[in-house]
């Protein structure tokens, strides 16, 4: 059987992996799209966790539906907001969007 | 579920159920005629306020399984949320179509913001912390976008959001990581676990930081700061003032309860971060306020600096003793509301000198726009000298009674050089917030303003509380002090 510490390396990898591309992509869509890999790692965690931890208390797969069903609300108003910038500027790279300084 | 768990969640249960009633009543309501979605969200706001009344007098409710629990604590911190959202509807009467952005949207947005924000003040398990912690953010991003017409109001609201989910990924991943080393996401259970040496503690400890830095994004702590600026200038400004004091006493709510009640027995390791932090906020918000030209910007590196003080609290209550631990969470209590009558206040003046159209060469925006304003409106000027005269933290205002608080609970948990920088960098704010004052009553001008009943009401409400309370703190602290009783054990 696949150890635990397995799961929480994949997860951590893929944890880094959203945060390098939140941190270096220019474009507002792609550094959403990390955002939502860093949140997938976290269900990779939360699942593994129920699995080898507490697999008689559902709490932990509870938890990874709740996390999946925000990050689906927080894409919707997120895209939203997108589409509202790129409608005016035609751009939605994140460095052409410096109206004010950072 | 028994039916007192829903006395436990009935305020909350009456916000949500009005607010979506409102978003379809507002649907009735003319286009000009918003006015009236104000008075009914005001309604609603006075409802669930109402709805406290099923909680069990000073007692403790838990309810759902553990997952929400109703107490004195958390009483505080809905009334707090519930008062400074009426006091916004209030700002946003007449800010809103002076502006164009008059939609009854707005004023459904707040309603869910509260919620969340109730939600955070209630939450006993994580799960319910980070579901609040979206419900709150989620309505804001939304909001601080709200005048779309402005492309800067479109780049806080996106800048916010990027910020706000990045910094949810990392409270999720903290979260999870604690749920691994204890079993459980309930604060009581993840306590009873991580008490007498976990055998998991380097994943534990892991994820108790990522809490601390996905909250410390929430309420604007350096170095998680770099959105405020940008966001607070950018958002319309009566989201703004919302923003400043009801996302940070939401996070604020959170961050003391999860690491009062269940990680005290981490307390030397997160209490010097929390000082740390603490410190660099304080340090930070203050000199780069100093730089500012601009109001909001000026005000955005201020609720930065007030950050740090109220860390300066949660720092403290990482003390030896239970009664210390309380007292600094009553002094972090006490802070925030002081906080929020004060700035709520200071944003009602700047709302009163804001220029609507924003294409003329002038926003009322800078400080500048104040040269003047003592003898062109003496009553507003006096209102703001006083708010200044509260931020700074001079007597006889609410703002120094909260300073000395939370200064004594850092001096008693043995974090003299935290108060020290406490009082060294409330001396250098002196410099910007008195800046304000000199300007409005030294300088020439012809500043405009508007006064409307309703804004001169807020700034009137706003600048009493914080001169009765400044020479009166007493029934407010006692209520900070009752709601954090037999909160750390």
């Amino acid at each position: 059987m696949v150890p635990l510490s397995w799961y929480l390396a994949l997860a951590a990898a893929l944890f880094c992996v959203g945060l390098y591309g939140v941190l270096a992509r220019k474009n507002a869509v792609a550094i959403l799209m990390s955002i939502e890999l860093m949140l997938n790692a976290v269900n990779i965690n939360l699942v593994a966790f129920w699995h080898y931890l507490t697999p008689q208390v559902p709490s932990g797969q509870m938890f990874t539906i709740i996390v999946l069903t925000v990050a689906a609300a927080e894409a919707a108003v997120g895209l939203a907001l997108i589409i509202s910038i790129y409608r005016r500027r035609s751009t939605v790279v994140a460095e052409e969007i410096d109206l004010m300084k950072w | 579920m028994t039916p007192t768990d829903f006395n436990a969640i009935l305020p909350i249960l009456v916000l949500a159920g009005y607010g979506c009633v409102l978003l379809l009543v507002d649907l009735l309501v003319p286009e000009h005629r918003k006015r009236i979605t104000a008075w009914l969200a005001l309604l609603g706001l006075a409802a669930a306020a109402l709805g406290h009344v099923a909680w069990p007098a000073g007692g403790r409710l838990v309810a759902f399984g553990g997952m929400l629990v109703a107490d004195g604590y958390a009483l505080f911190f809905n009334l707090l949320f519930l008062g400074s959202a009426a006091l916004t509807v209030l700002l946003a009467f007449n800010y809103l179509p002076r502006t164009g952005l008059e939609r009854g949207e707005f004023y459904v947005l707040l309603l869910f913001t509260v919620l969340g924000m109730m939600l955070m003040g209630q939450a006993a398990d994580l799960i319910v912390v980070f579901l609040a912690l979206e419900l709150l953010s989620i309505p804001l991003y939304i909001l601080s976008g709200l005048a779309r017409s402005r492309p800067s109001s479109e780049e806080a609201a996106l800048k916010y959001f990027l910020l706000g989910a990045f910094s949810s990924a990392f409270l999720v991943y903290g979260i999870a990581l604690v749920y691994g080393a204890t079993g459980s996401t309930n604060l009581e259970l993840v306590l009873a676990a991580a008490n007498g040496g976990n055998p998991r503690l380097a994943l534990l400890l892991a994820g108790v930081g990522l809490v601390l830095v996905g909250l410390g994004f929430k309420v604007a702590a350096v170095p998680f700061h770099m959105w405020t600026p940008d966001v607070y200038d950018g958002a319309p400004s009566v989201v703004t003032a919302f923003m400043s004091v009801g996302a940070k006493a939401g996070g604020f709510a959170a961050l003391l309860r999860i690491f009062v009640v269940a990680f005290p027995d981490l307390a030397g390791q997160w209490g010097f971060v929390a000082a740390v932090i603490a410190a660099l906020t304080m340090i930070l918000g203050n000199f780069a306020a100093i730089a500012q030209s601009n109001i909001k910007r000026m005000l955005a590196y201020s609720s930065i600096a007030h950050a740090g003080y109220i860390l300066m609290g949660l720092a403290a209550a990482s003390a030896a003793g239970a009664s210390l631990r309380e007292f600094a969470v009553g002094a972090a209590l006490f802070y925030l509301a002081a906080y929020t009558v004060t700035n709520l206040g200071a944003w009602a003046v700047v709302m009163a000198v804001e220029r609507a159209d924003s294409g003329t060469a002038s926003t009322g925006l800078n400080l500048s726009d104040y040269a003047g304003l003592g003898w062109r409106r003496p009553g507003l000027a006096l209102a703001m000298a006083l708010f200044m005269l509260s931020l700074t933290g001079v007597p006889p205002t609410i703002g120094f009674v909260g300073k000395f608080y939370v200064f004594r609970a850092a001096l008693d948990a043995g974090y003299l050089w935290l108060a020290l920088i406490g009082v060294l960098t409330s001396l250098a704010s002196a410099y910007y917030y008195l800046r304000i004052v000199i300007i409005m009553y030294m300088q020439e001008g012809q500043p405009v303003t508007v006064s409307r009943p309703a804004l001169n009401f807020a700034v009137a409400v706003t600048a009493l509380a914080t001169f009765l309370f400044g020479i009166l703190p007493g029934p407010l602290m006692s209520a900070a002090t009752n709601a954090v009783m037999g909160f750390a054990r």
